[in-house]
C-alpha cells in the first residue's frame, strides 16, 4: 500500500487497521542467487539495488537481530560529500545525489534534511587544509564554499566565535547540500522496497560460517539452518573481520566502539551541521528537538557497543568551548555503536580472493552518509562480479600496492 | 484559591516555620522548606502542568520523583534557566520561577491542542508516510515539525555557574539510600569498610520517607533517623544525598551527579559549584536503587488527576498534601490498599479502590471497609473524563481473561485516579553494568539475573518488596561486600520488620477500552496502545523497532513508567511471551545529568590549557600576535603601529635578510637519547646514516612511518659518543616519543637507549641574519664563532649573555644563524639581553609567518604543510636522505611498494605565479585542463604560497603529479572560482647554493 | 574506563594509557625479503577478535613502559597482563 497524506486520512477512518506489514517475514529459502549478509542501511540497500537496477531477485538480507540495529541506527545521521579525494568525494557524492530523491525512490520518506554541514576551522593549518578540500571539492562538481567567521556567525549565531576562546573560529567550510537524515527510516524504507522486489529479510538469523567448495563459496550456515548461495555480500560493519575469518580472510580493519549521545528535546536553536575537527565536536538538532551529538572513538578493539566516560566527558567540554550556552543542556542517553576501522580511513567494497564472496567494510566512522550510494555500487560489484568506476579504487589489494586513499582529515573524530 | 488548599495542617517531613515563595506561569504561590516543586503546586491545588509533546494534550503531576513522565518545567530565568526539569525533583526555593514547557500561548489555552483533535491522521510514524511531495518540500514541512517538538527552551546565554569533578574509591558503593540500601551501608560501615552511600533525594530515606511501617519495633521513620545518624558518625562511611548514580561503566567505575547548590536561591549559590560529577572506581557495588510503579493503560489516563498511587501517597505522607478532594484507586496488586488508607486519612475522601484482581486481599480489604472505602474486586477503570481535570472515574467489571468488560458501567465522580499497575525493579544500573535479566512472573516484571561486574542487587531493585527481607537482603549484601575487601566476617544482623503475604499482582496490560478514548503507554512522547498495536502489525515487532517507530521510552524520562507496559502490549500484539519480546538495553545516564557538570573544571582557560614558552610574556607585551601550533601558542607576527599581516611580514623577513632578526624557537621538540646503543636508534627511525655524525656536530633526520609516507623531521645532534639531542616538530613532539620508545621497547628491547623528553627544559632564542655571528661575538666570549671554528651543522657549549647555553649553528632561514638553548628560567633573560645588545643592528623579532616564508624560499618543507601523510622522501626530493645503503630502517620496505615508485606521483615543485604580485591561495587546485567541465581533473594542489619582500614577487610551493619533469611548464591553478597560471621551477628561491647560511 | 594493571605501577585508570593494538605481531627481521602481500599482512592485517584479545598498552603518563594484555573484547575483562616479548599465557609455546 503506497504511503501518503491520503492513505494517512483514510486510515484514521478505521483506527489505521488496514496498514500492510512494512516486509514480510518469510521463510528462508534453501537457497538464492545472493546472500546478504547484514541487515543495516548499507546491506539493505544493496539487497534493493541488485533487485531493481540488475534484475537480481532471489536475494536474502540476513541480520543476526533485527534491521538496522548496528551503526545504521547508533549514528549521528549527518550526510555530506565533502571529501578530499576524488575517488571519496565521486563515490559520496553520488550517494548524496541518490539521498535527494530517496523518499520519492522508497516511498518512505528519510526526512533528508539539507540543512548544510559547516566544518570550523580553527588555526591556521585547519585553514590551510580547508581551503585545499574546498577548491577541491568544488573542481569536483560538489558544491562547498568558505564562510569567514563573521558568515559563520551569521549562519549559526549560537557559535561562540569570540576571537579570546582557547581555539577560535576562523572560518568554515559549508555545504550547503549536507544535512542530516532519519537514521531508521533509512534501513526500513530500502527494507520496506526491496521486499517488494521480492527480497527476503530474514532478521534473527545469525550468520555461524560460510560454506565453500574450493575457492568458491556455497553458502552461508546460519541460527536458523543452512541457506545456499551463488554469491555472497558481507556487508555486516563491526563485524566485518568475524565474518571475512569465517572465509578465511583477514582484513586490514580494526573494530571500536564510537560513542554518540542526545541531550533532552528543546524547541529549535541549531538549525544545521556543525563538526570542528580541531576541538572534535560534531553536532545537529534532531527534528525532536535533541542536541545530536558525536563522541571520539574509544581507543581499544571492542564488540561491546559500550565506551568510556571519559569520553564523554571530553566531548562534553569541548562542546560547551564552541556552544556556551549548552552547559545547562543535559544529557539524556548515550551509547556506542562498533566501527569498523581502516588504515586509510576509507572502506573497502570489493571482491575477494574467496570467489563469490565480496565485501563491503571499513567505513569507520561515517558511513551513514554512504548508505545509498554504498549499496549502489557494491549490488554492481556482486551483480557483475566486478567493481564499478565509482569503487575501483575500494579495493583490499590497495594495503598491498600502497595505493591507499587516505582520508583521515575528512573525519570529524581522530583515528 | 487559598493559600496551600491541599496542605494538612500537620505532618509530613516538611518545615512549616518557614514560608517559601515562588511562582508557576508567573503565578505566586507559596510552600515550605522539604517541598518539591510537585509537592508545592498540589498543595496549592495545582495539577495541570504542562501539555504533551505530540498532541498538546493537558497534563499532571504523575510521580514524586524520577519516574516523572509529565511534569516538565522551564526553571529558573535568564542565563540560570535549565529546560525540562522535572517538578517532582526540583527542591523548591525561595523566589523559584517555574513555567510549563511546549504550550502556546499557555498551559491552560493552548493552540497546539489542534493536534489533538487531528490525532487520527497522526498515529505512531505518521511521519514516515507522508510529507513527501513535493520532493523538495520537506524542508518546509520540516520546519513546523521542529517548532512543535522539542519541549523546554535551550539558555541563551553562557553558563554562569561552575561544575565540578572528582574521583573516589571506595570498598562498597551503595546506589539508594532507601531501607535495603540503608541495611547494606550500615552492615559494610559496621564491617569497618570504605563506604560511599549515594541517594538522588535530599533526605536518605527512600521509601521509608513516605511509607509507614515499623522496624525492629519502631517506627520505620525513627529507624531510619538512627539509621543516618549512625552513618554520619563513621569515619570511613561518606554519605551523599542528592547524588544520582547515573551511569555502571566498565570495571565497576561508576558516575555520580550530585547537586551541590541547585536547590538554593540564585543569591546563595555564589561561590559554589552548582554540580559535580563522582567518578567512583568501587571494590563492590550494592544496588539498591528501589522499584518503580507503573501505571496502568486505560482510556484518559493521562488527565490531570490521574497519578500512580505511591505518589498520592507520598504527597499525603511526605508532604502533608491531599492531592485532591475525591480520589479512586486503582490498582492490580497490595500496595495501593496503603495508599487508600492513607489517601483517606490524609483527609482525601476515597470513593473506591478496584482492585483488577477478581480475589483480593482479605485483611487489606477489611481495612478498607472499617475506614469507610468500597472495594470493587475484579474490576478497574475504564475511562477517565473531564480536560483540564479528571472529573470522574468509569468502573467496569472486567472479564475473566482480562480482554472484556463485564456488567453496566459505573460513573464516580472524582478529582484524582491514583494508579497501580504493579512494580517494575530499577535494574537501569544492573543492566548498564552488563548484567542479564529475567523475567519474575510472580511479580510481572525483570529482575536481575546473571551479573558480569562485581555488584549485587537488593530489595525492590531485584524484585524483594517485602520490607522485612528487603533489609535482610540489604544486611547481607552490606555485609559480605564488606568482607571480600577484608573487613568483617561477612555476617550482619538485619532489623526486624513485619513480613507481609503477598497476592500476586494481575496483569492487565491493556485496560479493555469502553471504546472512547486515547489509551496512552508513553506519557511523555504520546504513544497510545494503538501505536503500538499498529507498529506490531506494520512489523516493527522488535523491541527496538517499537521504541524507535513509535518514540515509546525515548522520551527523557527514558520509559521508566512505560517501557514494561509497552513490551507486553507488543507481546500480547505479536502472539509472543514477554521474555521472548525481550527488553531494550538500558543505557546511561538513569536519569539525565548536566552537559556542564560532565565537563566539570575544563572549561575556559582550562580546557585544554595552551602552553607557552619562557619569553611569552615579552611577546605579549610586544602586541604580538599569536598561532596555535599543536597546544602551543606561538608568535604568528609582530605588528608594529597599524601594520598588517603582509607589512609586518614583509618587514620581519627583510630585516632577517639583511641584518638580525630574532625568534622564539623554544616550542620545538627536544628529546634526550643516552645509551651504547643510541645511534642504532637513530639508524633504526631516520632515514639516513648516523654512526659517522661527530661528537659536535648536528644532522638533519627524516622520520617515515613503515608505509614510507614522512612521519616528522628535525635536526638532531651528536653530545657524546652516547649521547644525542633530538629536535622534533612543535606539534609532533609527543608522537615522536611515543614513537621511538614503542620502537624500543617492544622491537629493540635489549638496546640500551634511555629517552627523557627535554621540550620545556630548555628555552631557545634563533638569531639570524648577516649581523647574527656579529652579534654573538659580543655576547659569547667563550665560543670560536668563525666558520672554520664553528662550521654550519655544529653545536657548541659557552655562555651567551653570561647565561650558559648551548648554541647550534643550524638555519631554517637561510640565513648565518644560532640557536641558543638556555635552561628555560633563563630564557626571558637570554632574550632580554639579545633585544638590548642587537638593537645596534635593529633586531628584530619575527613571528612562524617569516618564518615561513624565509624557509620556503629555501625550499624546506614544513612537516604537515608540504606533506599530509601520504608523501614520500622521494616525492619531496629528498631521495638525498634516504640511505641507500642501509639495510634497514623504518619505512624502507614500505617505499618499495608499487605505488611508491610510481613516476606520476605527486612532486613537490616551486611555483611563479604569472602575476608576479598574485599569492596564490595555500590548497588551490592545479588543473590538469583549465577548460574541462566539472569533474575537473587535478594534479596537486599548493601547499606553501606567499608573497617575498626579498624576492620583490609572489612565489609558491605544490605536490604536483610528475612535477619534477615538469618544470618550465605553466599550468592551471585554480581556487574559489578564479583561475590563475603559474610557471613551475625547482622549489628554491634563494641563494641556492647554500652560501649565506653556511658563512 | 578500564583499570589496568600496570606491571609497575599497580592498577590505574585507562586515561594514563594508551592503546597499542594488536600484540605479538613482530616486526619481519628483513623486511626487503617480504612481496607485498606479506609486507600489506604485516603491516595492515589484524585478527581483530571477538573474544580475548592479546594487545598491547602503554603506560603513558606513568612509568611509560610497554607491555601485553589479554582482554575480552565483549566484556572488557583483562584476564592477563604480561611482559613484552613473552608469549600469550592463554596459549600452549
Amino acid at each position: 500500500m503506497k504511503y501518503s497524506l491520503l492513505g494517512l486520512i483514510k486510515g484514521a477512518g478505521n483506527h489505521h487497521k488496514d496498514w500492510p506489514a512494512a516486509w514480510r517475514q518469510p521463510e528462508p529459502k534453501p537457497a538464492y542467487d545472493v546472500v546478504i549478509i547484514g541487515g543495516g542501511g548499507h546491506g539493505l540497500a544493496t539487497a534493493y539495488f541488485l533487485a531493481k537496477e540488475h534484475g537480481v531477485t532471489n536475494v536474502a538480507v540476513v541480520e543476526k537481530g533485527w534491521i538496522g540495529g548496528g551503526n545504521t541506527g547508533r549514528n549521528t545521521t549527518i550526510v555530506r560529500s565533502n571529501y578530499l579525494w576524488d575517488e571519496s568525494a565521486h563515490l559520496y557524492e553520488k550517494s548524496l545525489k541518490l539521498w535527494e530523491g530517496l523518499s520519492q525512490e522508497l516511498n518512505f520518506n528519510t526526512m533528508f534534511s539539507q540543512r548544510g554541514v559547516m566544518n570550523l576551522a580553527h588555526n591556521l593549518h585547519d585553514l590551510r587544509e580547508l581551503n585545499r578540500r574546498v577548491s577541491a571539492i568544488r573542481l569536483n562538481g560538489i558544491d562547498s564554499e568558505f564562510l569567514t567567521t563573521e558568515q559563520v556567525k551569521a549562519f549559526c549565531p549560537i557559535i561562540n566565535t569570540a576571537p579570546t576562546i582557547r581555539y577560535p573560529v576562523l572560518g568554515a567550510s559549508l555545504q550547503r547540500r549536507g544535512g542530516t537524515a532519519r537514521h531508521d527510516a533509512v534501513a526500513w524504507g530500502f527494507a520496506r522496497a526491496a521486499d517488494r522486489l521480492g527480497v527476503d529479510i530474514l532478521q534473527n538469523c545469525e550468520v555461524t560460517g560460510i560454506r565453500r567448495e574450493g575457492i568458491r563459496v556455497t553458502g552461508v550456515e546460519t541460527t536458523r539452518g543452512f541457506i545456499g548461495a551463488r554469491k555472497i555480500g558481507s556487508v555486516a560493519a563491526g563485524h566485518s573481520s568475524v565474518i571475512a575469518a569465517m572465509a578465511g580472510l583477514r582484513l586490514p580493519i580494526e573494530s571500536h566502539p564510537l560513542q554518540a549521545l542526545v541531550s533532552e528535546p528543546v524547541k529549535p536553536v541549531l538549525d544545521t551541521v556543525v563538526m570542528s575537527g580541531a576541538v572534535h565536536v560534531y553536532v545537529s538538532q534532531s527534528d525532536k528537538g535533541e542536541l545530536v551529538i558525536g563522541a571520539g572513538i574509544d581507543a581499544y578493539n571492542s564488540y561491546a557497543q559500550r565506551g568510556t566516560l571519559q569520553v564523554i566527558e571530553e566531548q562534553m567540554a569541548a562542546l560547551i568551548e564552541l556552544f556556551p550556552m549548552f552547559s545547562r543542556m543535559r544529557l539524556m542517553r548515550q551509547w556506542a555503536g562498533i566501527v569498523d576501522v581502516c588504515p586509510d580511513a576509507s572502506p573497502i567494497m570489493a571482491r575477494t580472493p574467496v570467489e563469490g564472496f565480496y565485501i563491503n567494510c571499513g567505513w569507520g566512522t561515517g558511513g551513514f552518509k554512504a548508505t545509498p550510494g554504498s549499496g549502489w555500487v557494491f549490488a554492481h560489484t556482486i551483480a557483475q562480479d566486478r567493481p564499478h568506476e565509482l569503487n575501483a579504487a575500494f579495493t583490499l589489494e590497495r594495503f598491498s600496492s600502497g595505493a591507499l586513499i587516505d582520508e583521515h582529515g575528512a573525519a570529524a573524530v581522530a583515528h | 484559591m487559598t493559600a496551600q488548599s491541599h496542605r494538612n495542617p500537620t505532618g509530613g517531613r516538611i518545615d512549616r516555620a518557614r514560608t517559601l515563595g515562588f511562582t508557576f506561569n508567573g503565578r505566586y504561590y507559596e510552600g515550605h522548606p522539604g517541598d518539591t516543586l510537585a509537592s508545592a503546586l498540589l498543595a496549592n491545588g495545582v495539577h495541570l502542568v504542562g501539555r504533551s509533546f505530540k498532541y498538546h494534550r493537558p497534563r499532571g503531576i504523575v510521580g514524586s520523583g524520577a519516574e516523572e513522565p509529565n511534569a516538565l518545567v522551564q526553571l529558573g530565568q535568564g542565563a540560570l534557566t535549565e529546560p525540562n526539569v522535572r517538578a517532582t525533583q526540583a527542591e523548591l526555593h525561595d523566589g523559584l520561577a517555574a513555567a510549563s514547557v511546549n504550550c502556546w500561548p499557555g498551559v491552560r489555552w493552548d493552540i497546539g491542542a489542534i493536534n489533538g483533535l487531528l490525532g487520527g491522521l497522526f498515529p505512531a510514524g505518521f511521519y514516515y508516510k507522508t510529507f513527501m511531495w513535493p520532493a523538495r518540500a520537506w524542508r518546509a514541512y520540516e520546519w513546523f515539525i521542529r517548532r512543535a517538538a522539542g519541549l523546554g527552551l535551550a539558555p541563551r546565554e553562557p553558563d554562569p555557574e561552575r561544575y565540578d569533578g572528582t574521583h573516589a574509591h571506595c570498598d562498597v558503593l551503595v546506589a539508594g539510600g532507601g531501607p535495603a540500601g540503608l541495611a547494606a551501608a550500615l552492615a559494610a560501615g559496621r564491617a569497618g569498610g570504605r563506604v560511599i552511600l549515594a541517594d538522588e533525594q535530599a533526605e536518605i530515606g527512600g521509601s521509608l520517607l513516605a511509607g509507614g511501617g515499623t522496624i525492629d519495633g519502631r517506627p520505620a521513620r525513627a529507624w531510619l533517623d538512627d539509621a543516618t545518624a549512625e552513618l554520619a558518625g563513621m569515619a570511613e562511611v561518606r554519605v551523599l544525598p542528592r547524588a544520582t548514580v547515573f551511569g555502571y561503566y566498565d570495571h565497576n567505575y561508576l558516575g555520580i551527579a550530585e547537586r551541590l547548590a541547585d536547590h538554593l536561591p540564585p543569591a546563595e549559590r555564589a561561590g559554589r559549584a552548582r554540580q559535580r560529577v563522582w567518578k567512583v572506581r568501587a571494590g563492590r557495588v550494592v544496588l539498591a536503587t528501589g522499584a518503580i510503579e507503573r501505571p496502568l493503560v486505560f482510556d484518559g489516563n493521562d488527565r490531570p488527576g490521574v497519578m500512580l498511587a505511591t505518589a498520592a501517597q507520598a504527597y499525603a505522607n511526605r508532604w502533608a498534601v491531599r492531592v485532591g478532594d475525591r480520589a479512586v484507586v486503582v490498582t492490580n496488586n497490595d500496595s495501593a490498599y496503603q495508599t487508600a488508607l492513607d489517601l483517606s486519612e490524609s483527609g482525601v475522601a476515597v470513593a473506591l479502590l478496584a482492585d483488577l484482581r477478581a480475589e483480593v486481599p482479605a485483611a487489606l480489604a477489611q481495612r478498607l471497609s472499617r475506614a469507610g472505602i468500597e472495594v470493587a474486586a475484579g474490576s478497574a477503570v475504564v475511562d477517565a473524563a473531564g480536560g483540564t481535570r479528571v472529573t470522574s472515574a468509569e468502573i467496569r467489571r472486567l472479564g475473566a481473561d482480562g480482554t472484556t468488560l463485564e456488567g453496566p458501567a459505573r460513573h464516580v465522580p472524582c478529582d484524582v485516579i491514583a494508579v497501580s499497575g504493579g512494580w517494575s525493579p530499577a535494574v537501569h544500573l544492573f543492566s548498564q553494568s552488563g548484567g542479564r535479566l529475567r523475567w519474575d512472573e510472580a511479580i510481572a516484571g525483570f529482575v536481575p539475573d546473571i551479573s558480569r561486574q562485581a555488584e549485587v542487587s537488593v530489595g525492590a531493585a531485584r524484585g524483594t518488596f517485602d520490607l522485612a527481607a528487603a533489609l535482610a537482603e540489604g544486611a547481607r549484601a552490606g555485609a559480605a561486600a564488606a568482607h571480600a575487601a577484608g573487613f568483617g566476617d561477612g555476617t550482619a544482623t538485619a532489623p526486624a520488620a513485619n513480613a507481609r503475604e503477598v497476592i500476586a499482582p494481575r496483569p492487565v496490560w491493556r485496560v479493555p477500552s469502553a471504546g472512547r478514548g486515547k489509551a496512552f503507554v508513553d506519557i511523555q512522547n504520546d504513544v497510545t496502545a494503538a501505536d503500538i498495536a499498529l507498529a506490531a502489525r506494520e512489523g516493527y515487532s522488535a523491541v527496538e523497532h517499537l521504541k524507535r517507530y513509535t518514540t515509546t521510552g525515548m522520551g527523557t524520562d527514558q520509559g521508566k513508567t512505560s517501557n514494561v507496559n509497552a513490551l507486553a502490549i507488543l507481546a500480547h500484539a505479536t502472539g509472543t511471551a514477554i521474555p521472548a519480546v525481550g527488553t531494550t538495553t538500558f543505557r546511561p545516564p538513569y536519569t539525565p545529568v548536566t552537559f556542564g557538570a560532565l565537563a566539570g573544571r575544563t572549561v575556559g582557560p582550562l580546557f585544554d590549557p595552551a602552553r607557552l614558552t619562557a619569553m611569552h610574556p615579552w611577546h605579549v607585551q610586544a602586541g604580538t600576535r599569536f598561532e596555535d601550533v599543536g597546544q602551543w601558542k606561538r608568535p604568528w607576527y609582530y605588528p608594529r603601529g597599524s601594520e598588517t599581516l603582509h607589512q609586518a611580514v614583509a618587514r620581519e623577513c627583510r630585516a632577517v635578510r639583511t641584518s638580525l632578526g630574532i625568534m622564539d624557537a623554544s616550542t620545538l621538540g627536544k628529546i634526550d637519547i643516552q645509551g651504547p646503543d643510541a645511534a642504532k636508534l637513530l639508524d633504526l627511525v631516520y632515514t639516513n646514516a648516523w654512526g659517522g655524525l661527530e661528537v659536535g656536530r648536528c644532522r638533519y633526520g627524516l622520520m617515515l612511518k613503515e608505509d614510507g609516507m614522512v612521519f616528522d623531521d628535525g635536526v638532531t645532534a651528536r653530545l657524546g659518543p652516547q649521547h644525542f639531542h633530538m629536535t622534533t616538530t612543535t606539534g609532533g613532539a609527543a608522537r615522536v616519543m611515543a614513537w621511538l620508545e614503542e620502537w624500543l621497547q617492544t622491537e629493540r628491547p635489549h638496546w640500551r637507549v634511555y629517552l627523557t623528553s627535554v621540550t620545556t627544559q630548555w628555552a631557545v632564542a634563533a638569531i639570524a641574519g648577516p649581523n647574527a655571528r656579529r652579534l654573538m661575538a659580543e655576547l659569547c666570549p667563550n665560543i670560536a664563532l668563525d666558520a672554520i671554528d664553528f662550521p654550519f651543522m655544529a653545536w657548541r657549549d659557552g655562555t651567551v649573555a653570561g647565561i650558559a647555553a648551548r648554541v647550534f649553528r643550524v638555519s631554517f632561514s637561510g640565513e648565518s644563524a644560532f640557536e641558543i638553548n638556555v635552561p628555560s628560567s633563563q630564557g626571558m633573560a637570554l632574550w632580554q639581553a639579545l633585544m638590548t645588545a642587537g638593537a645596534k643592528y635593529d633586531i628584530t623579532p619575527y613571528g612562524t609567518e617569516a618564518m615561513h616564508v624565509l624557509r620556503a624560499e629555501k625550499g624546506f618543507v614544513i612537516v604537515g604543510q608540504e606533506t599530509d601523510g601520504t608523501v614520500t622522501p622521494g616525492d619531496l626530493g629528498m631521495d638525498w636522505i634516504v640511505g641507500k645503503k642501509k639495510p634497514d630502517f623504518v619505512g624502507r620496505r614500505g617505499l618499495a611498494r608499487a605505488d611508491c615508485k610510481r613516476p606520476d606521483r605527486k612532486q613537490l615543485v616551486g611555483l611563479l605565479p604569472q602575476d608576479p604580485k598574485e599569492v596564490l591561495v595555500e590548497g588551490a587546485q592545479i588543473m590538469a585542463d583549465a577548460a574541462a567541465p566539472p569533474p575537473v581533473p587535478m594534479e596537486g594542489h599548493v601547499t606553501s604560497s606567499y608573497w617575498s619582500a626579498t624576492l620583490s614577487r609572489s612565489f609558491a610551493l605544490a605536490l604536483l603529479k610528475g612535477g619534477r619533469a615538469r618544470h618550465g611548464q605553466t599550468v592551471p591553478v585554480h581556487a574559489y572560482g578564479k583561475t590563475s597560471w603559474a610557471q613551475v621551477t625547482e622549489p628554491i628561491f634563494y641563494d641556492k647554493e647554500g652560501e649565506k647560511l653556511r658563512g | 574506563m578500564h583499570l589496568i594493571a600496570c606491571p609497575w605501577c599497580g592498577p590505574r585508570d585507562e586515561a594514563e594509557f594508551s592503546y597499542g593494538g594488536e600484540a605479538h605481531i613482530l616486526r619481519p627481521e628483513q623486511p626487503d625479503a617480504l612481496d607485498d602481500a606479506a609486507f600489506a599482512n604485516y603491516l595492515f592485517m589484524r585478527g581483530n577478535p571477538k573474544g580475548v584479545h592479546a594487545e598491547r598498552w602503554v603506560h603513558t603518563v606513568g612509568c611509560r613502559r610497554w607491555f601485553n594484555a589479554l582482554r575480552s573484547t565483549v566484556t572488557h575483562e583483562i584476564t592477563a597482563i604480561y611482559p613484552m616479548g613473552t608469549p600469550r599465557p592463554d596459549r600452549a609455546p
